[in-house]
């Protein structure tokens, strides 16, 4: 265990927080100018002035900066203020508010959309972490009503039925940071560029099953140590595959990892499993239906907050394994008994 | 010189690589460590507690034993920068802006109280440009992300930023405390303010 743990230990990147966000706003500065003329439909960041002697808000400094705050922690999936209570108590750094967990999702089907107001309204009121909610893929009109709400961050989620089967959200319209789902490099920086301040892994949620969250977050990190090696007029061609700009595809191979902050989600259920995750490189986890579908939430709780942010130090992990005990964790769902069309993961590519 | 930074949570790299550039442009001979363990806290000749969500970090720290410790060490006058939520930590009084009254365990070492989020939610995080005489006259981008503001509890505590009427930085004995995210910039005095603390 020595060698590799000691590999992805040191998250330092070199490339400064000030740096990363003026890269966004350079390569908006053409676009700007059009927009200037009149010519631009208005598709990225605007930039505030250098001085600024009243305060200004929604800056890409302020979305992005929003989940450098979150890092090294667990964001947990609530269905009401009971639950949100125990996620505080547990050491959450934020919570999810849904109408229904996505393993319930499953169960259910039909369609599944945005959480009732009014209950999110009620978790922000009780309790002193963020909230944030979810909106089906490319559904503008959730996101405002979320955004006129005040939620923290809003998660365009594939665990609801997509709004819009090949388009999301411009999210540079928002002052309210977002949250998107990716499988690998090429999904999660095409949602960096439409405005995505935190990156998260899709996994295979509602399952229990970890498998998915490992094989999006080890094709997140290998295909940014594939394209390093990279000369440069291939890389140029990844970029075009991928449909993003090779400056942005640049910047990430510079810092080496995502510009934004990149948790694991989907079918995390256990201490180990977050730490494991974070062992590949996630910056910190969200759990959902692991949690409040186990038979011990607050103790499981307290043992993934812990497991996450102490995840290199093996004492500390094995301590909060034991915290919880297997007998009581979810019974999870097997990958491969789900048919195609039950992938949520391949909404919204 | 050996800066520690509690690395638990939060926005802990971004005050390393500020740290490493300091170093580096500043020609200071120094050392960044995370400090999780005792035995880190001990290396030390500053810690920078960094933002992240107070609630979390105040419960990792007391599961891994160093509140104490960190409590401690401080009292004896171990220099501290707190930045949000490591603010948050040090203050004898804490409140939410909305929830109010709420139990929270800090390390009380600091005679200032804060109000969490006192500016309201995510969506009205913003940034703007403050005074601090303290450092010179050229202005400072204060990031401010669900910021917490001080009041002052004890005479011996000095303003060193306010924005309006409400107390963003402050400094007592060998603690600054301030609501906004210096590491979110490329701006390095009030670092460089804290290492001058360390040294003397």
């Amino acid at each position: 265990m020595e060698r590799p743990l000691k590999f992805s230990c040191d998250r330092y990147y070199s490339v400064s927080f000030e740096d990363i966000v003026d890269f966004f706003y350079r390569l908006a500065e053409l676009a700007d100018r059009l927009r200037e003329e009149g010519r631009f439909f208005e598709y990225f960041p605007r930039k505030p002035g250098d001085r600024l002697d009243i305060p200004v808000k929604a800056t890409v400094r302020v979305k992005h900066g929003f989940p450098i705050f979150q890092k090294g922690g667990v964001c947990m999936d609530v269905t009401n203020v009971e639950q949100a209570y125990i996620a505080e108590e547990a050491g959450a750094v934020s919570v999810m508010v849904l109408d229904k967990l996505p393993y319930d999702v499953r169960k259910t089907g039909g369609v599944a959309r945005m959480a009732d107001p009014k209950i999110i309204e009620n978790v922000m009121n009780s309790i002193t972490i963020p909230v944030m909610a979810k909106v089906r893929i490319g559904h503008y009109t959730e996101a405002m009503i979320l955004e006129r709400l005040g939620v923290d961050m809003i998660d365009e989620s594939e665990v609801l039925t997509p709004a819009d089967e090949v388009r999301h959200i411009n999210k540079w319209l928002f002052k309210v940071p977002f949250v998107n789902g990716a499988r690998d490099l090429g999904e999660a920086l095409r949602r960096i560029s439409e405005g995505a301040s935190m990156i998260r892994t899709k996994g295979e949620a509602g399952t229990g099953n970890v498998s998915e969250a490992v094989k999006h977050m080890r094709k997140i990190m290998g295909g940014i140590k594939k394209i390093r090696n990279m000369d440069m007029e291939d890389r140029i061609r990844r970029a075009r595959e991928m449909g993003i700009s090779s400056e942005l595809l640049d910047l990430t191979i510079r810092i080496g990892r995502l510009p934004v902050v990149n948790f694991a989600a989907g079918g995390i259920a256990t201490p180990a499993d977050a730490a494991l995750m974070m062992w590949l490189g996630a910056d910190g986890v969200f759990v959902g239906s692991g949690i409040f579908k186990s038979s011990d939430p607050l103790e499981r709780a307290k043992a993934i907050v812990l497991a996450t942010s102490m995840w290199s130090d093996p004492d500390v992990v094995l301590e909060a394994q034991k915290m919880i005990s297997e007998s009581k964790s979810m019974v999870g769902i097997d990958i491969k008994s789900l048919k195609p069309e039950e992938m949520l993961q391949s909404r919204g590519v | 010189m050996k800066i520690g930074v509690l690395g638990f949570q939060g926005g802990i790299y971004e005050h390393v690589n500020m740290l490493k550039r300091l170093f580096s442009e500043e020609k200071y001979s120094g050392e960044v460590l995370l400090v999780r363990r005792e035995r880190e806290l001990n290396k030390v000749d500053g810690i920078i507690l960094p933002g992240g969500e107070s609630t979390t970090i105040g419960i990792i720290m007391d599961k891994m034993g160093l509140t104490s410790e960190l409590r401690d060490k401080i009292r004896d006058g171990l220099p501290v920068l707190g930045v949000c939520a490591g603010a948050v930590l040090m203050a004898k009084k804490v409140v939410d802006k909305i929830v109010g009254e709420k139990e929270q365990d800090t390390l009380s070492v600091m005679d200032i109280g804060v109000i969490r989020n006192y500016f309201g939610r995510q969506v009205e995080s913003f940034e703007v440009d403050l005074h601090i005489p303290e450092i010179d006259e050229k202005a400072f981008r204060g990031v401010f992300i669900r910021a917490p503001v001080f009041e002052i509890l004890n005479d011996n505590v000095e303003i060193l930023a306010k924005l309006g009427k409400v107390n963003v930085a402050a400094l007592q004995n060998s603690m600054i405390a301030v609501a906004f995210h210096p590491e979110l910039t490329n701006d390095y005095r009030i670092h460089l303010l804290f290492l001058k603390m360390v040294k003397r």
